[in-house]
């Protein structure tokens, strides 16, 4: 046998790890929330700047229909504005890789293109499309896609020349490189522009309604200012935030699923395991 | 001279035999540079027969890496010519197992799939070949760890995977290119008696790179000698040594004539200096 010893299977891991990786932030949170609470309750803050945490918790549950209403307006704009940059991004970094004129041609109209503040062409997409869904996707989308097209052609590029030479050498076809090599190989990266753009669809559909909208989170919030209703506002932020976390969150769930052997999928073990 | 044991084979034998298996034929390789041509391999003649086992050995960038590329058909020659089998080689040979120095193992594939890799991309039926597959790996002292990943494995261990996938579909030429050259000296040592023992189960004509006199000495029938760049082959020295071989025979006299000979060699091209 070997001399050399194998990496041992991380998986014995003492119990108090997990316990930290939940403990020590609910325990920094739970201190601001504390503080928060004390500030605006002993009356330091005016509630109109910042409103009690409670008083804020309070209005979600009063007004939980509106906003779950509210809600399943941007979620269906920012998640159908993600998939586009996904249906779109990655074929395009695809593309980019595997063609040189279609990158010679492409590749300064996309880095122009990410240069142009998405919030200043977004009224243009509501003078296209209207104030409806499509031009909120339209915009989620143009905001969110240029990670997955950069991050997809990173991936991509990544193979090792050893491997392509070995699936040359078995007989395989380019698309069998690009099956059994480039594209799994690149799926780390494309996960991290994934998650990348699902943060930034959400604040492409909020930029969206912001420019004009009837409804969704977005328009309540500027409603609410507008009434400097605060902590209406408060509690469209709070679901607004619930709301992108569980989006990322999912694509991350995803991502173990998919990536499960990737370095980045067993960093926790091999840190909190020591050796 | 210190090698009355050794014969020296002037490099243009006389009229090679019809029966050869690989004919290197006058080969040369020029890449193109900045400011100008880089010879990397310059007039390369080399036959080998079948189930011979040829080690080339040669210092650092003297392009015997490049002729073994060429020699699988994935790089093109720049003059000459190179045949296996009396056909010329112009696209990827196939009928042939390669092994490089990274191992290039597929991280999200298990053991067993990394070995029938070979078997996937060829088109071949898996069921037939799975059971060869976990036969080779429990010969190479793997059973066990057919469905653990590559990052579990030590480095000599996932050079064995490599191994098992270049013998998988049974080719008649296997190239091995510093297959054990990021490997610690004991593992080193283990390889080259597995990789004997295994040679010597099949007799495979074998052409193994390496930059370690006492591997190819070890482990060929013949040592080609490469001089630094651009790579010629110096000369070629026959190893009548009795098989199997053990690892003391590193200590006999006739072993150590042969290793004085290329030693030799190498002072003569000046890449060892001992003033």
């Amino acid at each position: 046998m070997s001399t050399d010893a194998a990496t041992p299977r991380p998986d014995k891991l003492p119990w108090t790890a997990h316990i930290a990786t939940y403990l020590y932030p609910t325990l920094v949170t739970l201190v601001l929330v504390v503080i928060w609470e004390a500030v605006t309750r002993a009356g330091w803050v005016s509630p109109l700047i910042l409103p009690s945490l409670s008083s804020i918790m309070y209005t979600a549950v009063v007004k939980f229909p509106l906003l779950m209403q509210m809600s399943a307006i941007t979620t269906m704009e920012f998640v159908l504005g993600f998939l586009l940059s996904v249906a779109v991004g990655l074929p395009l970094g695809a593309m980019i890789v595997y063609s040189r004129p279609l990158e010679t041609a492409f590749y300064p109209i996309l880095v122009a293109f990410q240069i142009v503040p998405k919030a200043a062409v977004a009224p243009i997409f509501i003078v296209w499309l209207g104030t409806g869904l499509s031009s909120k996707v339209l915009i989620a989308f143009a905001i969110a896609f240029f990670p997955v097209v950069i991050d997809t052609v990173v991936g991509l590029r990544s193979a090792q020349p050893e491997t392509i030479h070995l699936l040359r050498s078995m007989g395989g076809t380019p698309f069998q490189v690009f099956w059994y090599v480039r594209f799994p190989n690149a799926l780390p990266a494309i996960f991290g522009g994934l998650k990348v753009a699902s943060t930034l669809a959400v604040v492409g559909a909020i930029v969206g309604e912001f420019v004009s909208a009837e409804k969704g989170l977005g328009y309540l919030v500027l409603v609410a200012n507008g009434e400097l209703d605060t902590r209406l506002v408060f509690a469209c932020v709070l679901v607004l935030t619930l709301l992108g976390i569980v989006f990322y969150f999912l694509i991350e769930i995803i991502e173990k699923l998919v990536v499960h052997w990737h370095v980045s999928a067993r960093q926790l073990e091999a840190v909190g395991g020591g050796s | 001279m210190t090698a009355s044991a050794a014969r020296v084979i002037p490099i243009h034998r006389a009229a090679a035999q019809a029966q050869e298996f690989v004919r290197i034929k006058n080969v040369d390789k020029v890449y193109k540079a900045r400011g100008g041509a880089l010879k990397a391999v310059d007039d390369v003649t080399l036959d080998f027969h079948e189930g011979e086992f040829v080690s080339i050995v040669g210092p650092s960038g003297c392009g015997k890496s490049t002729l073994m590329m060429m020699v699988a058909g994935l790089v093109p020659v720049s003059a000459g010519e190179i045949s296996i089998r009396g056909e010329t080689v112009r696209k990827p040979y196939t009928d042939v197992g390669v092994i490089f120095q990274r191992d290039a193992l597929l991280e999200w594939r298990t053991v067993l799939d990394n070995v029938l890799l070979q078997i996937d991309v060829r088109r071949l039926p898996r069921r037939k070949y799975e059971g060869e597959a976990r036969a080779l790996l429990e010969r190479v002292g793997l059973a066990g760890f057919e469905s653990a990943y590559p990052w579990e494995l030590s480095g000599g261990m996932r050079q064995r995977v490599a191994l098992c996938r270049g013998l998988i579909h049974d080719p008649k030429l296997l190239l091995m290119d510093e297959p054990f050259g990021a490997l610690d000296a004991l593992t080193r040592d283990q390889m080259n008696l597995d990789l004997q023992r295994i040679w010597l189960e099949n007799r495979k004509t074998m052409l193994f790179i390496t930059h370690s006199i006492w591997e190819a000495i070890f482990l060929a029938d013949r040592v080609a000698v490469m001089s630094p760049r651009p790579g010629r082959i110096a000369t070629v020295i026959d190893i009548d040594l009795p098989r199997p071989r053990r690892l003391s025979v590193r200590e006999s006299k006739q072993f150590g004539s042969y290793a004085a000979l290329i030693r030799e060699q190498f002072q003569a091209f000046g890449l060892l200096n001992e003033d």
